[in-house]
């Protein structure tokens, strides 16, 4: 098992992984003091019709929109409401594939296998499209929209759970200390969740990238929170109709969904490569 | 020189992740035409990183040639022309057997496309001329089929039963003497002067090896083929080297005709190694010690740190060849002149 | 024959999934919302409608009765009828499928065609300025949102340029139709016009889907070539001197190309995933629009025909690249 130490260290030598770091660190700086740092904190509720599609300026670095509130302000609000949908869809799909990767892992029978191929159904449909028809029955709003991806991605975990665990079953160790009279939750928590540990944050922080991505569709769609709530993928549907003259309308959340999704996976990346190197380190040919 | 290969003083280091290793130390080594030289050492000792420096295949990123010269037939490899060495040495004057024989067919086609391949650019039939040849030539029809049967006859040469079959096979379906024979065969339809096989019999079951041993040595010693193979083990060397060459990390440490080596070996590692040897008489000597780390190697002779007889001289700087009777060089300042097994 | 074996293995995983589809929107559609009959009777209907409705669709019979009755109507093809445009959706879906067939088609040869070599180049060319490039190229694929690429790319070529049409499939009048596919029957009736006018409508909306394909492609070919690189085999050709683009082309593709087409399977996904937006944002007359479509105007039932719809074709796909990756490694069929 690695140190959080030495993860650390070997993770501040690559430099993709750094930069990803650094654009989630942004994402959070945002999301927490975005009352601070918006010109026009007021803007996410209130409405200036008559400042509508102003271009960039001082006042407003990024224009303003077509109810004439300024862009930049309601994408630093917006941050918020993307690390929420992100931090708890991505949460509870732990909590729930996890426990399930583990029982399914853990035991052989009925039991195991029909966990399995319930996940297998639910990673059989591109998330997008179940999240859509979830959403759609439930009616947007922001809990519905975490709910549905919630429901979609838990069997990612799952399943590199249950990989995890079958395969460290068939190490050496588990058996002996299995042998030796370990009680079964002594095994699970003490042995087996150490070592499942890595795979789990490498899917969690590429899960919060792909999350944020689909959520992002979802409001596109208008499944996600209604206005005025200013969530990034419904800003982009709301400045369609205004192109190609208010461009900077469409183009800044855009902008801020890529960097915040770019950091997730470049951190991920980076994440898989130090807490699993047989996978990438390309081997230097050991010769007599 | 009369000399088929001569190796003089190759000096290759390796990045890795503990520091840049010396690998190779200056070394020198000679093969005559028509002799099968056994180049023998312990693990890590870079037996394989010589031979594939002699072949030119040594990993890019992590290998370095610091120096020294690789003569073959009047040329020198290192410094000739890479695209001239590759179309006119690699694969046609000189061949290669590997180590591995269960990977070294690719294994999404059947053992025909590969060896056919080999035929296509590197037969004795195949024109020698362009030094980039385009990868899409036509392989005209009739030196396909002079080139398959010559295949075909090879492949009853090694026993491969039933050729034309064996040829449509995928390379899992073959066992891996099986495999090692295909690849005997490979390397001996160019028609080269040189063989350098890198322990071709280590990965294969001990019945077999001694077969598969026989078989190459009986096959170029009709066709008057020089043969390099690298071993760990003593026994292959005995079984068919009309020379051997000893290493220990990165130095060669002596070199003499077979008879000799076994009968009255003169350096101190060779006589350890060949008394540790598990013997009837069920004792084991060991050489005590460590093997060196090559990052940070001893100074000199690499072995004076384990050697009873060493001295001041030994580490001050690599003892210079001494020639004790024709063709048997040893490295040493003290070489000792005895019979075998008679170690403290 | 072992292959029709492994084949036949293959399929028995096909119904239970199927099945378990089933019971995902069938659950959805019934279970989940507090009122399901109320969500397609919509917002204006009397509770005196509502339960009509009720006991028209045979809501009100016990869940498990309805279940099979879901199924049993499925298999007939009967998906329902669309509240909007009153035709069944089956009929509606299959109208609306060669143009999403089509765009799709060309978005994956695309992705194949050029993803792949650049991953081969990418890998034997590790850490050149090429491979850099390409690297910050593919981390993009992943990383943009395929509806804000669609409309960033109308906003370039389409609005500011005008080299493209802005949206749609073709403006005018489609070719005679052969197969449903433009191209295709332009192609075959000689309407070199159309054809050329069906390609640049077609340009951006590929384009858009293909991108995250590709950079997946990429990224998967240049880890599978890296990884192959290391192999004896490849070793054995350096040594024997075999010319270094027969090494390359033929053999470390061929063995890198056999988890590839695993990844054939993953990239269906992300085209039909991307094909949902993609076609919103271009007004692609496809079963994408009709799903969104659909959402917009609350037509419940259409929205769960096109779920079972895209379910089962992924089902399918994954099953058609199973047996595929069986021919494609030998290994696996003599084993």
């Amino acid at each position: 098992m690695k140190t959080v130490g030495f993860v650390l260290t070997r993770l501040a030598r690559d430099r993709s992984a750094l930069f990803g770091l650094v654009l989630i660190a942004a994402l959070l700086v945002t999301a927490l003091l975005a009352p601070i740092l918006a010109t026009h904190p007021e803007d996410v509720f209130e409405l200036h019709p008559a400042e509508r599609l102003r271009g960039p300026s001082a006042a407003h670095w990024l224009g303003t929109d077509r109810m004439g509130a300024d862009v930049y302000s309601r994408l630093l609000f917006g941050a918020r409401i993307t690390i929420l949908i992100g931090v708890i869809a991505v949460g509870a799909s732990l909590m729930v594939g996890v426990p399930v990767g583990l029982v399914a892992g853990y035991y052989h029978g009925w039991l195991s296998d029909a966990l399995m191929r319930v996940s297998d159904v639910f990673l059989a449909v591109p998330q997008v499209v179940l999240a859509i028809a979830i959403a759609q029955t439930l009616g947007p709003s922001l809990p519905n929209v975490i709910l549905a991806l919630s429901a979609t991605y838990w069997p990612w975990f799952a399943r590199v759970v249950y990989a995890e665990t079958r395969a460290l079953q068939k190490e050496v160790f588990v058996e002996s200390t299995a042998a030796l009279g370990a009680s079964p939750w002594r095994l699970t928590v003490l042995h087996v969740l150490p070592n499942i540990a890595s795979p789990i944050i490498v899917r969690a922080s590429i899960g919060m990238g792909f999350t944020i991505l689909t959520a992002a569709a979802l409001g596109f769609l208008g499944l996600g929170p209604p206005p005025p709530t200013p969530e990034w993928g419904r800003t982009i549907a709301e400045s369609r109709e205004f192109l190609p003259d208010a461009w900077w309308y469409a183009t800044a959340p855009g902008l801020a969904i890529f960097l915040t999704v770019m950091g997730f996976n470049l951190l991920g990346d980076g994440l898989r490569d130090v807490l699993d190197p047989r996978l990438r380190r390309a081997r230097i040919a050991r010769d007599d | 020189m009369t000399e088929l290969l001569s190796v003089r003083g190759l000096r290759v280091d390796f990045v890795t992740d503990g520091g840049v290793a010396q690998v190779l130390d200056g070394i020198n080594l000679d093969v005559a035409r028509g002799e099968v030289v056994g180049l023998v050492g312990e693990s890590g000792c870079g037996k394989t990183t010589l031979a594939r420096a002699i072949l030119g295949v040594l990993p890019a990123t992590a290998a370095r040639i610091r120096g020294g010269e690789v003569w073959f037939k009047g040329a020198d490899l290192l410094r000739e022309e890479a695209a001239v060495v590759n179309d006119r040495v690699r694969g046609r004057a000189i061949t290669f057997i590997p180590q591995d024989p269960y990977g070294s067919f690719s294994p999404v086609f059947p053992v025909q496309t590969q060896i056919m391949d080999v035929m296509k650019w590197k037969s004795p039939r195949a024109s020698i001329g362009r030094a980039r040849p385009s990868p899409f030539s036509r392989y005209p029809r009739e030196r396909w089929r002079a080139d398959r049967e010559a295949v075909l006859e090879t492949l009853r040469a090694v026993q491969i039963p039933e050729p034309a079959r064996a040829l449509r096979r995928l390379p899992h379906e073959f066992s891996g003497g099986q495999r090692q024979r295909l690849m005997i065969a490979m390397a001996l339809l160019p028609q080269p002067d040189l063989i350098i096989a890198d322990e071709p019999t280590t990965a294969l079951d001990v019945t077999i090896q001694a077969q598969i041993l026989r078989l190459l040595r009986t096959l170029v010693k009709e066709r008057g083929v020089s043969v390099l193979f690298t071993t760990h083990d003593l026994g292959t060397a005995h079984e068919i080297c009309d020379r051997v060459v000893v290493m220990y990390a990165g130095q060669e440490m002596e070199a003499a005709p077979a008879d000799a080596f076994f009968a009255r070996p003169a350096h101190p590692y060779t006589r350890r190694l060949l008394a540790s040897v598990p013997s009837p008489d069920g004792e084991i000597r060991d050489i005590p010690g460590e093997v060196p780390s090559l990052v940070n190697p001893p100074s000199g002779c690499r072995f004076h740190p384990r050697c009873e007889y060493a001295t001041a001289e030994c580490s001050a700087g690599r003892p210079p060849l001494r020639a004790l009777a024709p063709r048997h060089g040893v490295r040493c300042h003290h070489p000792v002149d005895a019979p075998v097994g008679a170690e403290p | 024959m072992r292959l029709l074996a492994l084949a036949l293995h293959r399929l028995a995983w096909f119904v239970p999934t199927l099945l378990g589809l089933l019971v995902v929107t069938f659950v959805i559609s019934r279970v989940v919302p507090a009122d399901p009959v109320a969500l397609v009777a919509g917002e204006t209907a009397t509770p005196a409608q509502v339960e009509a409705l009720r006991h028209q669709l045979g809501y009100d019979r016990p869940l498990p009765v309805q279940f099979v009755e879901y199924v049993a109507r499925l298999a007939r093809g009967d998906m329902g009828t669309s509240i909007f445009t009153r035709r069944p959706i089956a009929e509606d879906l299959a109208h609306r499928l060669p143009a999403t067939i089509e765009l799709t088609v060309v978005a994956m040869l695309v992705s194949v065609l050029v993803g792949i070599p650049l991953g081969v180049l990418s890998a034997i060319w590790r850490n050149s300025p090429f491979d850099h490039g390409l690297r910050v190229v593919t981390v993009s694929g992943l990383a943009i949102a395929s509806f804000w690429l669609g409309i960033m790319l109308q906003l370039l070529f389409a609005m500011r340029l005008g080299w493209t049409p802005l949206n749609g499939r073709l403006q005018g009048f489609p070719p005679r139709s052969i197969t449903g596919f433009y191209l295709a029957d332009a192609a075959l009736t000689g309407d070199w016009p159309t054809f050329g006018a069906a390609l640049l409508h077609l340009a951006l909306p590929a384009a858009t889907l293909a991108f995250p394909a590709l950079a997946t492609l990429v990224r998967f070919t240049r880890a599978g070539v890296l990884d192959v690189m290391q192999s004896s085999f490849v070793l054995y050709e350096r040594a024997m001197g075999l010319p270094r683009a027969v090494i390359v082309w033929k053999y470390m593709l061929r063995s890198a190309l056999t988890s590839t087409v695993t990844q054939i399977g993953l990239l269906f996904g992300i085209l039909l995933a991307g094909a949902v937006v993609t076609e919103a944002v271009f007004d692609w007359p496809g079963i994408g629009t009709y799903a969104v479509n659909s959402i917009l105007r609350s037509d419940y039932n259409a929205v769960m025909g096109f779920t079972v719809w895209a379910g089962t074709i992924f089902i399918v796909v994954n099953l058609l690249v199973d047996v595929a990756h069986t021919l494609v490694d030998p290994r696996e069929r003599t084993t």
